[in-house]
């Protein structure tokens, strides 16, 4: 592990609040996340590999722009690790950096279509920029 | 009863339907919703960082002025329910986040987590009455079966929320009993359309919807309801099936049996 990629999992860590090490490695969070399929990593592994400081791979991934939101892993998680607490933390370690907003002002109106609701459009901006 | 009532960014744009069918009802059942002054967006989305303080903001300022009235906030859109639920529950339970909210906003009196945040359904359940409702029902909905589509953001975290049983909801079904129709309970109810990535990729928010609506098929239903904008915009815009059930919210089908609509 790099002194920075220590550094960002001691961030990722204040962010979320989460204890890794609570994780009993049961595989419910990603048993029951309904994204499973569209992530290249799970929730299970988020929190094993924040644990083991690879966050830079996580920063990298597309799995933190396709989760939900739904709270099922914090919700089903019998130990309340809550790994979309470290989805959401990692994310905003990704959006927080200078010019890395993930949805653009200026790529929002080719997204739109007649019934789509001004909430679709303030979450997306809450989740994929800053 | 009067509530301090949040509207919310949508309900004042493409759910209008929602809002307007959710006051005159609550209005023939003697319940008076009054809105809040220059309310904010609450942003849709619950910041769960620990450090997000901007973010939650205009949840506080809302809750602060019904503090100042003296009445519980009512939300009706389930996304500003969650957001401004988890919002208080941080302003109650985090010192951090409870002192750095109120040094930035430099209240009069610093907000502590004093008001009471009741989604419409918690108020047609506890302050209304299922049976009160039952009594007032003009045209029952006999012969109609709905199925209740909860999605996530009324139920999850349960231990924040406390809005219900978060695998096992009774709430909507015993809506629907009220106004005379059918329940019919699907697998799927309390998990998630996908919606909030339908800017990202459509093709999840497609999946989740059509699988939501094709087991609510299978099982018979005409019609499903919920509470969230974004759900209803999911299943029934993003949706690839054919001759799907009708979709709507819950306060039109409240109107509907009450004879307002």
């Amino acid at each position: 592990m790099t002194v920075n990629e220590k550094e960002l999992a001691e961030r990722v860590i204040r962010i979320s609040g989460v204890n890794t090490k609570k994780c009993m490695k049961c595989g419910k969070c990603s048993g029951t996340c309904p994204s499973y399929d569209d992530m290249e990593y799970h929730p299970h592994q988020f929190v094993s590999m924040v644990e083991k400081g690879q966050i830079k791979k996580l920063m990298e991934s597309k799995s933190i722009w396709t989760c939900l939101s739904c709270f099922a892993c914090i919700e089903r998680c019998p130990r309340s690790v809550e790994p979309a607490k470290l989805i959401e933390a990692v994310r905003v370690c990704v959006i927080r950096q200078q010019g890395e907003n993930h949805l653009k002002a200026n790529a929002v109106p080719e997204k739109l279509d007649d019934n789509m609701p001004q909430q679709a459009i303030v979450s997306a901006f809450r989740k994929y920029s800053k | 009863m009067t509530y301090s009532y949040y509207p919310g960014c949508t309900l004042k744009t493409k759910a209008k339907e929602l809002d307007k069918y959710a006051r005159a009802s609550a209005e023939a059942l003697g319940v008076t919703l009054e809105e809040i002054e220059d309310w904010q967006c609450c942003g849709a989305v619950y910041p769960l960082a620990l450090d997000e303080i901007a973010t939650k903001l205009s949840a506080v300022r809302a809750l602060d002025s019904a503090k100042k009235e003296g009445r519980d906030l009512l939300t009706l859109c389930s996304a500003c329910h969650h957001v401004i639920k988890r919002v208080n529950n941080d302003m109650l339970t985090n010192d951090d986040i409870r002192m750095k909210v109120n040094n930035y906003l430099k209240l009069d009196t610093d907000y502590v987590g004093e008001t009471n945040v009741v989604h419409y359904l918690e108020m047609l359940r506890d302050t209304v009455g299922f049976d009160n409702i039952k009594a007032a029902v003009k045209n029952p909905l006999k012969g109609r079966k709905i199925a209740a589509y909860y999605g996530c953001l009324l139920l999850r975290p349960a231990k924040v929320m406390q809005f219900d049983n978060p695998e096992n909801p009774t709430i909507l079904e015993d809506f629907i009993k009220a106004i005379g129709a059918t329940p019919v309970i699907t697998g799927y109810r309390n998990e998630c359309c996908g919606g909030y990535v339908a800017l990202e990729d459509k093709s999840i928010p497609q999946k989740r919807a059509n699988m939501i609506l094709e087991e609510a098929m299978a099982k018979g239903a005409d019609t499903v309801i919920t509470a969230c904008p974004l759900c209803l915009y999911n299943l029934e815009t993003n949706s690839t099936i054919e001759n799907k059930p009708a979709i709507c919210y819950f306060t039109e089908l409240l109107a509907e049996a009450l004879g307002l609509k």
